[in-house]
């Protein structure tokens, strides 16, 4: 077996950069036994008591998040901040918040797939995991907001006793469909990419229950190479779908505020910005749990420096467009001559909004400036750190642009200062609770990593190549015509 | 210590044989030998994509292409039907002004239909396509068999292939250096 682009030597610091080798994807292994024992092994392990208390107090978070929404339901909207003029408040700020850090699980598992970064492969499947609870905990939000939430079948083209039928010109409506398409591939893909690891822990079970739940998931799957073929084409099948859509989800997503007439919502840059800013939040969300995550599991060596090196360096870039797109704001309202447009801006940076706009520039634009440097790429507290400020700042984000743009348009008799209830806030903290139990329970119960795909990204797993085993065989002919897929 | 599938079938017929290899180079060598002798009802079993083993094992590519870009066009045309039928059809409704039906306002959400049946045929169809789910099959009752999904590579070959001759076959894949040539029954 060939080892020639691995270092035998223990290590653990992958990000040198020399151009005539392969950084290694899995350090100081090049067995996949190991892959598989490291990943099974946090499912089989005995539960840890930490997880116990963690998954407590989600639950607990959760509880909240049921105990608030009922309270909503029973006594009506009013236990909201809301009032005119700021009709959407921390319900419509919360949703574009967890939708936008949905998306970096599809730009990991789907974009980086298509550009080829074998690095997606370490953590792929924790980024779809976290999409999935992100979306679960988006979707409540609009759901709930609607008020009598008894009718909120009304949304979806079902026949019901007004013999009225949902309007399709409006952006809301295209909203319920992109979201709700993403969430179906999202899972979609998420499950499917899971099946041959499902397999693995079926095959691994040591007792009855476990043989059976891992059994029935996995479908029978018997990892033939003619299941292979179909299984890795519908895998490039779903990755080309998914890039457009997660795309599109965060464009529709800005068309809700973009096609109204709003100052400070009515502009053309609002689909990249909004995409933009949803990859900056998912990524920081991604390092935010795996950092923690990668250390209480050891799982070190197959999600390592290098891995979190790159993301800070996708924060980095995402976080200097959304950069751009402010200032090409501020730019647009005062080069379009239009006098809403001006004051708004003024009124954001410097109105009673001022202190939600400067958080967010300092968290959003200047925070992520420290990934300019190698030292802080690679420093995990660093890193950790930031990630949540990202959070904070991208929370920020929306909540200036919904509130700020609300609270003073057109009419200055109209005008108000809008402030969350008790209410709001309870329910924003038990979304949190939600999204860690269902994370919590992932971490416990399903593969985190994709082992199958890691091992195909192992030095051991090429072939046909020279100085890689002693197989020479026709098969480089066809990796030539395929584009060198090594 | 594994949990064995309780196999009630034990001492069956003869489902084939299954032998296992340490590497991909192994692997890719025995796929080609089985190739050449012309076997058609045999199948190699490896823990992840082996790139280079469907022209080692001459298998052609999948339709599945076609199904999901048939699943993608009647996302399209269910999406553009439903949003006509709802508000230019059954019950048209005037809305600042804008025209009853109109392409650009119906893209997004036939875009979204299209995206949505489309996945769900990739999924769907790659299934259907491999006879999935079948969660009895003989191999489930081999115990090397479970190695599969971890770090072996294998290959196995039928009974009910026409070629198939208990003392040939064997001969055939104990030539090829991997381990010790397992009957598989059920």
């Amino acid at each position: 077996m060939s080892t020639s682009t691995v270092d035998t030597r223990v290590m653990l610091d992958n990000t040198t950069d020399d151009p005539t080798r392969r950084a290694p994807l899995v350090l100081n292994h090049n067995d996949f036994g190991f892959i598989t024992d490291t990943v099974c092994g946090v499912v089989e392990r005995k539960t840890p008591r930490a997880w116990y208390i963690a998954f407590a107090i989600s639950l607990s978070l959760t509880g909240v998040l049921a105990v608030m929404v009922a309270y909503l339901v029973g006594v009506g909207i009013g236990v909201w901040g809301l009032q005119v003029p700021v009709a959407w408040g921390w319900a419509i700020v919360n949703f574009v918040f967890w939708v936008g850090i949905g998306h970096a699980g599809t730009l990991i598992s789907a974009i980086l797939f298509l550009l080829r970064q074998k690095w997606r492969t370490s953590i792929n499947r924790f980024a779809e995991g976290m999409t999935i609870f992100a979306v679960a905990c988006a979707g409540i939000f609009p759901g709930i907001h609607v008020g009598r939430i008894w009718v909120a079948y009304w949304l979806a083209p079902i026949p019901n006793q007004m013999q009225m039928w949902p309007n399709f010109r409006s952006p809301l409506l295209w909203d319920v469909f992109a979201v709700g398409t993403y969430a179906t591939v999202s899972l979609l893909f998420w499950y499917m990419g899971m099946i041959p690891d499902l397999a693995t822990l079926r095959d691994r079970a040591t007792t009855k229950p476990r043989w059976l739940a891992y059994g029935l998931l996995s479908m029978g799957w018997r990892s033939s190479n003619r299941h292979w073929h179909r299984f890795e084409m519908a895998y490039l099948l779903l990755a080309a779908l998914a890039t457009p859509l997660v795309l599109s989800v965060h464009s529709v997503v800005s068309f809700d505020f973009a096609v109204s007439i709003i100052p400070g919502w009515h502009t053309t840059i609002f689909p990249p910005y909004f995409v933009a800013g949803a990859i900056f939040s998912g990524f920081a969300m991604v390092v935010t749990l795996v950092i923690p995550t990668r250390h209480f599991f050891h799982l070190e060596e197959i999600i390592t420096l290098r891995h979190l090196e790159n993301m800070s360096k996708i924060m980095l870039a995402t976080g200097m467009m959304v950069g751009l797109a402010y200032s090409t704001e501020f730019f647009m309202a005062w080069y379009s001559g239009n006098h809403y447009e001006a004051f708004t801006f003024m009124n954001r940076a410097f109105g009673p909004y001022a202190w939600a706009y400067w958080i967010m520039v300092t968290c959003n634009v200047v925070v992520p400036q420290i990934f300019w440097f190698k030292k802080m790429r690679t420093n995990l507290v660093v890193m950790w750190i930031a990630s949540i400020l990202i959070n904070v700042g991208m929370w920020f984000e929306r909540f200036v642009i919904v509130v700020s743009s609300l609270s003073r348009d057109f009419l200055p008799t109209s005008w108000g200062y809008y402030r969350p209830s008790i209410v709001d806030i309870l329910t924003f903290v038990g979304s949190f609770g939600l999204f860690f139990t269902l994370f919590l329970l992932f971490v416990r119960f399903l593969p985190i990593i994709g082992m199958a795909e890691v091992k195909g990204v192992m030095p051991a797993a090429l072939h046909g190549e020279p100085g890689h085993g002693d197989y020479h065989g026709d098969i480089t002919e066809r990796s030539a015509l395929r584009g060198g897929d090594r | 210590m594994t949990y064995d599938q309780p196999n009630t079938d034990a001492g069956g017929e003869l489902y084939g044989y299954l032998v296992s290899f340490d590497s991909v180079d192994e692997l890719l060598v025995g796929a080609e030998t089985v190739r050449d002798a012309g076997y058609k009802d045999w199948d190699t079993h490896t823990p992840f994509v082996v790139h280079g083993l469907d022209a080692a094992m001459g298998v052609r590519p999948t339709i599945l292409p076609y199904i999901v870009f048939l699943g993608g066009l009647t996302g399209t045309i269910c999406g553009l039907l439903l949003q006509w039928y709802t508000n230019a059809f059954d019950y048209p409704f005037l809305i600042s002004g804008k025209p009853i039906f109109s392409l650009p306002a119906n893209i997004p959400v036939a875009f979204e239909t299209t995206i949505l049946f489309a996945a769900i045929s990739a999924l769907v169809g790659m299934l259907a396509l491999n006879q999935l789910p079948q969660l009895y099959h003989p191999l489930h009752s081999n115990r090397m068999f479970k190695m599969a999904t971890d770090d072996r590579f294998m290959i196995s070959i039928e009974a009910r292939d026409p070629l198939f001759d208990r003392s040939k076959t064997r001969q055939l894949l104990e030539a090829l250096g991997g381990s010790e040539v397992e009957e598989v029954v059920g």
